[in-house]
């Protein structure tokens, strides 16, 4: 019988704790179908931060760090440079990398630290139920801006990869959706590439993945990935915003 | 036998972790313990180990985390306002059970405070210090040598049990030199990290994940009576305490550590050219504090206890405890960075003792 | 028994700390206790710098130098600081170029000495620390000569050994 589909080397076979319609199985399916390509599953060690993905620790099957809130950019940092022929990714939400833990994720960056960064980025803190997050959109409802986010009173969202690509230390960064098959297919490719950046080296290399949460936003599944695509696309472009290796012959 | 060398407190912290065999030192500056830094920055490229120096105190403690939980030995510095910032992941180490080695080179506060010799991080360093029940082992040295010494001891404390210890010294400590000697050290037996540590599978089967956090109950109430059983052997097997002039009868003993511990000796001596015998009761280890040194003196002192200390007053509360009723306990302190001279600390002797007659 | 307890003090910038260093490495090397601890935090910025230097053969407790065998001044705060700390009988080597105003007290031997001159007849007026320095050991016998000078050729700068050598020779003779 030919085998079509299979469970991922790189996750573990074990139920998660993730909403319905939730594209964050998406996106660990996609690190640990990477890790397995690349044969580093028994090299890598990741880093799950605080906020919906607290418990990732449980589904990948390299060695895992929980990091406190924010931090795990300089969790990750200890760990590459204790070892440096490893592998080391960190796996982070929106509040965690662009609120609390910015001053970490800046200066990985900046320090061309040779680790890889998946930020998951829904425009809301999920875990603790729906509050504004540093990628909150303006106008967007949520539980702590209940009459839409006013960015007279409560400033404006970040683009974390374009700020990030204005630093010298950042090998490689891009901003991906999963809201389609087609994109999915293309953030694999983002993905797979910043690991391989990483072997070669290269330096600090992050991919943005815009993602949804129909819980917190109270929308159903389709109406959420709808949403994103009339949404956060717009605010957030996809595509390549800083890449070392552009130019080279391929 | 080994070369005496003049060294400044601080930089001898730096060169006894590298004796220890610290890998990674991730550090940030702050008076007055920046020489530690500036010394491994120095030191560690050339022998192919890890400086770093890091955005802030939180993220140099996280670093230790990382370095830590992949099982190399890690360590960083601060002075009190930093150590304030790393308590979050200092709980985290402790929740972890990760071993690494924090040194404060204390400085007085509350803020921002001053950079003078202070020793009022007591509370903070032997009661826990962030969030949840935990304990570090804390160790006193009152001497640069004592430095050399027991940075090395904290590492391997912190390997035997899996847990962070603290050299705490004060700001006269880490400036002042001494001749140190970095004596030859057996090696201690040590369980392998081999069990727990998150490096990479490199074919083991089970992945090992660094972790505190326990969403049932149940877990987190048998990982805190885990983690309590560990203090409790800790207690029994790591006191460490040095009693000075207490061999006979004493009218008084004095409680201190570290720098001050010092200025005390001098003044027992100038109390007994007047014909008051003194003793002194040198914790060096703050947690576990040396309760059982008490027991040796209970019944000799006359007049009981005074607690002597850079604060207004912390340790004290562990004097009391350790005495429990049975002899009275006094206090002298001073704060901010001042410094008592002998004179004063013998004059508060004799205020005290002559009250109690 | 051999014990004392000094202070250096000065501006910063005028070696005031590396006398302190050196003495302290003369007295280890000759085996007795020694102690050095600075002053230090932003006052060590450009203002003024002292150390405390204790050299015995019996154990040390506190580092501080409240009660001090020697000091030895190069400004004129220096002096009004520290001349009530210098204990009875005690020495007080003072820069006379530096600090112009007289020593008020009368319990204690007081040695003025023109650093500034002399350190620049001998060439460089960096060097005037080691005036001092040479002068306070010829009057205390705290090291020997030898000692300190291999202390300077241990841990000084190879280029100036020679010129801080014939300034502590020559601090030692004028008090001779």
């Amino acid at each position: 019988m030919e085998v079509i589909f299979q469970r991922t080397k790189g996750l573990l076979d074990v139920p998660t704790h993730y909403c319905p319609g939730c594209t964050h199985g998406i996106i660990h399916r996609l690190v640990g179908e990477t890790l397995e390509e690349l044969n580093v599953i028994d090299k890598t060690v990741g880093v799950a931060p605080v906020g919906c993905s607290v418990l990732a620790y449980n589904y990948f099957a390299c060695d895992m760090f929980e990091a406190a809130h924010g931090r795990a950019p300089a969790v990750a940092t200890g760990i590459k440079r204790s070892h440096p022929d490893s592998v080391v990714f960190t796996y982070q939400g929106d509040g965690d990398l662009a609120a609390i833990g910015t001053a970490e994720i800046v200066h990985a960056a900046t320090r061309g630290e040779n680790i890889t960064t998946i930020f998951v980025n829904n425009c809301i803190y999920g875990m603790t139920g729906g509050q504004m997050a540093p990628t909150t959109l303006p106008g967007q409802v949520t539980e702590t801006t209940p009459y839409g986010r006013d960015v007279k009173q409560a400033g404006y969202p970040i683009r974390v990869s374009e700020m990030l690509s204005t630093l010298s230390g950042a090998a490689y960064v891009e901003r991906v959706s999963v809201d389609s098959v087609p994109n999915i297919l293309k953030a694999k490719k983002a993905i797979k590439k910043a690991f391989e950046l990483q072997l070669q080296g290269a330096g600090f290399t992050m991919i943005e993945v815009l993602s949804i949460c129909p819980t917190n936003w109270g929308l159903s599944p389709l109406e959420a990935l709808k949403w994103l695509r009339d949404n956060m696309i717009p605010y957030y472009p996809l595509g390549v915003k800083k890449d070392i290796t552009a130019g080279e012959a391929k | 036998m080994p070369d005496k060398v003049l060294m400044k407190g601080n930089e001898a912290i730096g060169e006894a972790a590298i004796h220890a065999g610290c890998q990674c030192f991730f550090g940030y500056p702050i008076t007055p313990q920046t020489e530690v830094a500036a010394y491994m920055s120095r030191r560690m490229p050339k022998i192919g180990r890890v400086f770093l120096q890091a955005e802030s105190e939180i993220a140099a403690i996280n670093m230790v985390y990382g370095a830590a939980g992949s099982g190399v030995r890690a360590m960083t510095s601060s002075s009190s306002p930093g150590i304030s910032l790393k308590q979050e992941g200092i709980s985290y180490i402790a929740g972890a059970e990760l071993p690494c080695v924090i040194v404060n080179i204390v400085r007085g506060g509350p803020g921002l405070g001053g950079i003078q010799p202070a020793q009022s991080d007591y509370f903070q360093a032997t009661k826990g210090g962030g969030h949840g029940d935990y304990r570090l082992v804390v160790l006193a040295p009152s001497s640069v040598q004592e430095m050399v010494d027991l940075v090395q001891d904290a590492f391997d404390i912190a390997d035997k049990y899996r847990n962070p210890v603290m050299v705490m010294g004060d700001g006269m400590l880490g400036q002042m030199m001494e001749p140190v000697e970095f004596k030859e050290r057996k090696p201690a037996q040590l369980p392998s990290k081999d069990e727990w540590k998150a490096d990479g599978l490199k074919g083991r089967k089970e992945h090992h994940v660094i972790n505190s956090l326990y969403l049932k109950p149940e877990e987190l109430e048998n990982q805190n009576l885990k983690m309590q059983k560990k203090y409790a052997k800790i207690k029994n097997n790591e006191v460490r305490y040095e009693m000075y002039n207490c061999e006979k009868d004493v009218d008084f003993v004095l409680v201190a550590y570290g720098t001050i511990s010092r200025i005390c000796k001098n003044a027992i001596k100038l109390l007994a050219e007047e014909g008051i015998n003194v003793g002194l009761i040198r914790p060096i280890t703050l947690w576990p504090f040396p309760e059982k040194a008490f027991e040796e003196v209970i019944d000799k002192t006359k007049y009981g206890f005074m607690s002597v200390e850079l604060s207004c007053g912390q340790m004290v509360e562990d004097v009391k405890l350790a005495s429990n009723g049975r002899k009275p306990v006094y206090f002298y302190g001073r704060t901010g960075g001042m410094v008592p001279s002998p004179n004063e600390i013998a004059d508060a002797v004799k205020r005290n003792i002559g009250g109690a007659k | 028994m051999a014990h004392q307890e000094i202070i250096f003090a000065g501006f910063g910038g005028q070696g005031i700390l590396s006398m302190g260093k050196f003495l302290a490495y003369a007295g280890m090397d000759e085996e007795l206790n020694v102690s050095w601890l600075p002053s230090y935090g932003p006052e060590m910025r450009g203002g003024t710098a002292n150390c405390s230097v204790i050299l015995t053969n019996e154990n040390i407790g506190s580092p501080i130098v409240t009660d001090a065998t020697a000091v030895v001044v190069m400004n004129r705060p220096s002096l009004d600081k520290f001349e009530n700390v210098v204990i009875p009988n005690g020495l007080l080597i003072v820069d006379s170029d530096l600090v112009t105003r007289d020593v008020n007290r009368d319990d204690i031997t007081v040695i003025r000495i023109p650093a500034q001159t002399i350190a620049e007849q001998l060439g460089s007026k960096k060097i005037s620390n080691m005036i001092l320095l040479g002068a306070l050991i010829e009057k205390t016998n705290i090291v020997p000569m030898e000692a300190l000078l291999k202390a300077l050729k241990e841990h000084g700068k190879a280029q100036f050994y020679d010129l801080n050598k014939a300034a502590l020779e020559k601090g030692a003779e004028v008090v001779r």
